[in-house]
């Protein structure tokens, strides 16, 4: 569904990203695993588009999307959500999910028709956000809702975009245990009907969703594979596993 | 919408009242405020909706205005050829300004927004056969034809009224459609705007674009408000005037721009002219900049913004 063929990233003299080779199947949960630093952040945004990659080929269902916009990715069905929660927070839960409908559906270069009037899309906006989990908060500015519950909007505007395949970047990080629980699940709901790149640092939840996993360490693929191959794998023990799964 | 009424009544009716006690001179006056209304108002579609802070509008108001003065060096005086030039002036100006600021963000566009419309002053500035520094007098306001004639105060200003009206009406659709709102996702988080599949460059040229049109257009009815066009409005202060209009008024308010403009205009008139200040309204600028200052402090959202009920 999605490979990545050598991509790397340069920063100055810095190699963020280096030779990647990846490859995420239709239907399974990947997890990208590794270190602070490592680049995982770097590589889900060259796979959005919103980093350009200095070297090697990013292709998605057979489109070569290396050069694309990162727009023209969303509607190949290419979305992400972002590590530092990124949502209109001064919009309402329903207007969040509305807007990110109406960019799939039909032209927003429309002067004169009101949305308010538009009832398809904010029924649709209704339905991601039970599907989200968010039913009960649709009227509330998108600013005052828990931290748990903008991740969860975020990842319902990733939804509302229709993807193939998201890019889900640390949907946990900064969760309570609770909110995390109730992440997992979000995500192994959604999982039913697109493909996950998940990047994260809980491990409970990378191998409760993982079906596969790579190892990203230093900007270079150093594993690849189902959890119980990387969970037993001595260099991704030493490297990474080995301090997260101790502490 | 009772204010909205209360405040068209009182447009409507506000010639007829300084007719009927012989102070002919505040027709004119309110003729002014309603052009800079205009202008500002399209200002505030950029800065207050889109958050493009264009530090560069007089380039397209100014633009506007002179197409309509070397139109009528040249003979041509016809409101139905010169305002749509006007128009399509400044919009091609907005979108050749546009296409190059709107790669850069923040203080760099600020920066380069302001030089656009330094080199467009310089540019006006330098053509002799336009009255170079001195800017041209037009012999007359342009013509509508039909037999009507410009030059009364009262049909200038009953046209200018329906002019702005309609520019609002657009504005008030344009920004409760689709387009309105992708411009202000952009302004909350143009990142995720463009996650979600928004081609967020497209959307904000057409919006200034849009923007700098308007503009023209009120530079148009300034020229023939003035029976004169020069470079001063074409130059920064100019900008910032009505940048000050905006954020007076409420940035991002739908009211904002004809607020601001009207009060700014009004203080300017009340402290410049003023008896109440005697030999101190040369520096009318003070008190202004005192009430300016009492705004931003403690109305942040601007008049029509603390006057508004819902918070946006």
């Amino acid at each position: 569904m999605l490979s990545l063929r050598n991509l790397s990233k340069r920063f100055g003299g810095v190699v963020a990203v280096d030779r990647v080779n990846l490859d995420v199947a239709p239907g399974e949960v990947h997890a990208l695993i590794g270190p602070n630093g490592a680049g995982k952040t770097t590589l889900v945004s060259q796979i959005s588009g919103s980093l350009s990659s200095d070297e090697g080929r990013i292709s998605f269902q057979g489109h070569d999307v290396t050069k694309s916009k990162p727009y023209e990715r969303v509607r190949l069905g290419l979305a992400r959500s972002h590590q530092i929660t990124s949502i209109f927070r001064r919009f309402s839960v329903l207007d969040n999910l509305a807007l990110a409908v109406q960019a799939r559906s039909g032209s927003s270069f429309s002067f004169w028709r009101p949305v308010a009037a538009e009832r398809a899309l904010f029924d649709e906006a209704r339905g991601l956000a039970a599907r989200v989990g968010l039913a009960e908060k649709v009227e509330a500015v998108a600013s005052t809702l828990a931290h748990g519950e903008q991740r969860a909007l975020e990842v319902g505007l990733t939804l509302a975009t229709l993807p193939r395949l998201v890019l889900l970047d640390e949907p946990m990080a900064g969760m309570g245990p609770e909110e995390s629980q109730r992440m997992i699940a979000l995500i192994g709901r959604i999982r039913a009907g697109v493909t996950v790149l998940l990047v994260e640092h809980d491990m409970d939840a990378v191998f409760r969703l993982a079906d596969r996993i790579t190892v990203l360490v230093n900007g270079r693929v150093i594993a690849s594979g189902k959890p119980e191959a990387i969970r037993a794998d001595p260099q991704v023990r030493r490297a990474y596993l080995g301090d997260v799964l101790a502490a | 919408m009772k204010k909205l009424v209360a405040v068209a009544v009182l447009v409507c009716l506000f010639p007829l009242a300084m007719q009927a006690i012989d102070q002919g001179f505040y027709i004119s006056f309110a003729t002014r405020i309603l052009i800079y209304a205009m202008a500002a108002a399209s200002l505030n579609l950029v800065l207050g909706y889109g958050g493009m802070v264009s530090f560069g509008h007089a380039a397209f108001f100014g633009a506007g205005a002179y197409i309509v003065g070397i139109l009528a060096v040249e003979g041509i005086t016809s409101v139905w050829i010169v305002w749509p030039a006007a128009i399509a002036v400044a919009a091609l100006a907005a979108l050749v300004i546009g296409a190059i600021s709107l790669r850069t963000r923040g203080v760099y566009f600020i920066m380069i927004t302001l030089a656009f419309a330094q080199m467009t002053y310089y540019i006006f500035v330098s053509m002799k056969a336009y009255g170079g520094d001195d800017g041209l007098p037009l012999p007359a306001r342009s013509t509508p034809g039909f037999g009507v004639s410009l030059s009364n105060d009262f049909v200038w200003y009953y046209l200018v009224l329906a002019l702005l009206a309609a520019v609002l009406y657009l504005l008030h659709r344009l920004v409760h459609a689709r387009f309105g709102r992708v411009i202000e996702a952009i302004r909350e988080n143009e990142t995720r705007a463009t996650a979600i599949g928004y081609p967020v460059y497209r959307y904000k040229l057409v919006c200034f674009v849009i923007s700098g049109a308007i503009a023209g257009l009120a530079g148009a009815l300034i020229a023939n408000q003035t029976s004169y066009v020069g470079p001063a409005l074409l130059h920064w202060v100019q900008s910032g005037t009505l940048m000050v209009m905006v954020i007076l008024g409420g940035v991002g308010r739908f009211w904002g721009g004809p607020v601001g403009a009207a009060v700014l205009l009004s203080l300017e008139e009340l402290f410049s002219g003023s008896p109440l200040l005697g030999p101190f309204a040369l520096h009318w600028q003070l008190p202004v900049g005192a009430i300016l200052l009492a705004v931003v402090l403690f109305a942040p959202r601007g008049i029509a913004g603390a006057f508004a009920k819902k918070p946006q």
